[in-house]
């Protein structure tokens, strides 16, 4: 092997790179964090467990049946789509209109936004009749299916966030290639590679700024892509309250919606678990604060859009629709969705005593689990007006309602991704150290001039 | 010497229908493992016709059943019948819910009682208009939005007007499923549990949607019957004769006891496709419920499950 000498920081970024490295540099978990582990990973096994005997006895251990075909397993994939495009937001939306401040909040992004894709991957497989022939969506691909468009998409966003959370983060993997110790040896080898001989030279330190650009620029259409291709699973068909042109940028604004309360979400555990205080401040809750406001206020004009122009109208089946949301059996999910997911998160937000980091926390996690359920009432409610009557079919047909197998292989999805985060916090650090070094050193410099 | 000549006829004949049924077994190649069978007599005599249209009497013992490869078509199955373009009509003055289609539909497709490949229901235009049952299979678009959604090509349209399902390609998604605004497709939500011999059997042939766990399946038009002339068996199977099936290039349909020009019967019965302004173009069409043959009886309706 060649031996490398370690990077030489200047002087003063080397100054902030030791005090921040105590911040940041992963550590092992606690009792509580182990604790959180070993729930997540019983969890996901016994979601595993529950998702083999479906696959013995085939999807009959679900409520779906031929007049509901697509439920939670579906309305749960839009979920995970709808949340990885906060990867995009941040890293790419934020980046080109030059919000320095989005510096800590980019690699939690990334990394909700990988974790999420994986997972949105996962849960439509669940939802397949026969996984066993994953492949011949790759062999028989027929381009017109957009299903097809959304292999293809997810695949992209896939490789592009990956890379987007990876090129962005060699730097510190040269940290701490250089300067952590006390680490298991395998541990120390995985930094190695993954630092691919970062020197820190100009020349390379020009390639990744430019690689970096280039990602940014590229996420962002097949950010929009994937969630408008996902609405397209839908809005493609004749069925009422999905046959809507307003489809699209519907279910992209939602998206952003629940991607920005995910990392809310993701700095206030880390600000209160990691003690990363000094790093998501009161002003950055306050930032993302106004931020998710515009973004519920959008989300809430395509609301209108949506649900208000065919009510006015009351058109045939659309008609049928629509009651069963607004006063039917759908009623007390639709307003409470609607009220919490929406209405509370836009008037709390409003108050600059909202914008603080607990009540924050408290509005994301409304407006997450809002989401949940909005994609529930996109996909169920409608299945139950088809063109021609349900007849003569048994009583348990007419509705839907989960059964607990399929709850719990759906919770199954959240558990896993989580646990995926967990692992990469274990091991990366959540706050991007060289990169906040220099930023640091920039400000004083500018400072002082 | 009468006698002696009877004899030799016979042995004649006998050798003749030995050697269909020897010709027949060799056509199917190597399987000669139930050969032996072949030798085993009976004494029970049948009647055949043999290939010169001579009556022959031989031992049943001698006869062979045509396996089901023979039968196998040699044309691609995706392609369809050539040169035909199968239609349905469904007259509903006729139909007083007797769902003997139904009944033999789910008989010959081996079908569970909750898979309805074909449904028969009760229909009202509006509130002070009267009630009618309309059986409802599938249209068989000529725009089908199914096909166009999947993602797999496990659905397609073929030729004869056919739109098929290889269920030993469909991964199960259901897209097909959602984006038919009829309801017309139907999900193996769990093993239909077919019995393994029965996929081999004449109807169940390689030109039939065979079910399988985790597939989708539907009403198929029975292309094995229409391939040889014959009527799908819920047109056979109804007394009223409410169905009328045949093809479109011959103008003509047949519901079993008459055959009549389809363009004519469309333009005098004042024949309409369900949902037209859905624009799928269905390949079955409806004639409307006046002068009925029955009066309109609720009654069978709530037998099997509860009604809306």
């Amino acid at each position: 092997m060649i031996q490398r000498n370690k990077i030489q920081y200047s002087p003063e970024i080397e100054v902030d790179l030791q005090a921040l490295g105590k911040d940041l540099l992963p550590r092992r978990f606690g009792t509580l964090g182990k604790i959180w582990v070993a729930v997540l990973v019983l969890s996901s096994l016994l979601s595993l467990i529950l998702y083999i005997g479906q696959l013995r006895k085939g999807l009959i251990i679900t409520d779906l049946r031929d007049f509901t075909p697509w439920g939670i397993y579906i309305s749960n994939f839009v979920f995970f789509v709808a949340i990885s495009l906060v990867g995009s937001l941040i890293s790419a939306i934020l980046k080109l209109s030059g919000a320095g401040w989005r510096t800590p909040m980019t690699r939690i992004s990334e990394i909700i936004a990988v974790s999420a894709i994986i997972f949105a991957a996962i849960a439509i497989v669940l939802d397949m009749g026969r996984p066993d022939r994953f492949h011949h969506l790759l062999i028989y691909a027929r381009i017109q299916s957009p299903i097809t468009w959304d292999v293809i998409v997810i695949t992209t966003y896939l490789i592009i966030s990956i890379l987007l959370l990876y090129i962005p983060m060699i730097p510190d993997l040269a940290y701490m290639r250089d300067r952590y110790h006390d680490i298991p040896k395998w541990q120390h080898k995985l930094y190695r590679i993954l630092a691919i001989n970062w020197n820190n030279t100009a020349e390379q330190k020009d390639k990744l700024s430019h690689a970096i650009a280039v990602l940014s620029v590229t996420i962002i259409p097949v950010a929009f892509g994937i969630h408008t291709v996902t609405s397209w699973l839908f809005a493609t068909t004749l069925r009422p309250g999905w046959d809507s042109t307003n489809f699209g940028p519907y279910f992209v604004s939602g998206a952003f919606m629940v991607g920005a309360s995910g990392v809310i979400c993701g700095m206030a555990i880390f600000r209160k678990f990691l003690k990363m205080d000094h790093y998501f401040t009161d002003k950055h809750f306050e930032r993302m604060g106004i931020l998710l406001m515009v973004l519920s206020f959008v989300y809430l004009y395509f609301n209108v859009n949506e649900y208000f122009i065919p009510a006015y109208k009351l058109k045939g089946i659309e008609s049928q629709h629509l009651q069963e949301l607004f006063v039917g059996q759908y009623a007390p999910m639709f307003w409470s969705v609607q009220f919490f997911g929406m209405i509370v998160p836009i008037v709390v937000l409003l108050f600059k005593k909202g914008r603080k980091p607990v009540p924050m926390f408290i509005i994301s996690v409304l407006v997450i689990v809002g989401a949940w359920f909005k994609r529930f009432l996109i996909v169920v409610p409608t299945l139950n007006h088809p063109y021609i009557p349900i007849q003569r079919v048994p009583e348990s047909w007419q509705h839907y309602i989960p059964t607990f197998q399929e709850l719990y292989i759906t919770l199954g999805t959240v558990t896993g991704a989580l646990l995926l985060i967990t692992i990469f916090v274990r091991l990366f650090p959540v706050v991007p150290i060289v990169e906040t070094a220099e930023e640091l050193e920039e400000k004083k410099k500018t400072a002082n001039e | 010497m009468q006698e002696d000549q009877d004899t030799t006829i016979k042995g004649r004949r006998e050798f003749l229908a030995k050697g269909i049924a020897a010709g027949a077994l060799s056509l199917m190649a190597t399987s000669c493992m139930s050969h032996d069978k072949m030798h085993h007599k009976t004494g029970e005599k049948v009647k055949l016709l043999s290939p010169e249209g001579e009556i022959v009497e031989v031992d049943s013992g001698d006869l062979q059943p045509i396996p089901d490869e023979m039968y196998a078509i040699s044309e691609n199955i995706r392609e369809g019948v050539p040169n035909r373009k199968f239609v349905m009509v469904i007259d509903l003055a006729r139909c007083k819910n007797l769902r003997k289609c139904h009944d033999a539909c789910e008989k010959i497709h081996f079908l569970p009682p909750d898979k309805n490949w074909l449904k028969v229901l009760k229909m009202q235009n509006s509130e002070d208009s009267a009630p009618y049952w309309q059986p409802t299979n599938c249209f068989h678009c000529d725009r089908p939005p199914c096909v166009k959604v999947c993602p797999v090509n496990a659905t397609y349209k073929r030729t004869d007007g056919i739109v098929f399902i290889d269920t030993e390609r469909c991964i199960g998604c259901r897209f097909c499923m959602v984006a038919c605004p009829y309801g017309a497709r139907s999900f193996n939500w769990e093993d239909p549990e077919i019995p393994e011999d029965m996929y081999k059997q004449h109807h169940h042939s390689m030109e039939s949607i065979i079910p399988r766990k985790g597939t989708v399946s539907k009403c198929d038009f029975c292309p094995d019957m229409a391939r040889n002339g014959e009527l799908p068996h819920c047109v056979s199977a109804c007394p009223n004769g409410t169905y009328y099936f045949g093809d479109e290039n011959e103008d003509a349909v047949s519901n079993g006891s008459e055959t009549v020009r389809l363009s004519e019967l469309l333009r005098d019965r004042g024949g309409y496709r369900y949902m037209e302004d859905l624009g799928l173009e269905p390949r079955v069409y409806y004639l409307p419920p006046v002068n009925r043959l029955f009066p309109f009886k609720d009654d069978e309706f709530s037998k099997n499950y509860k009604t809306r």
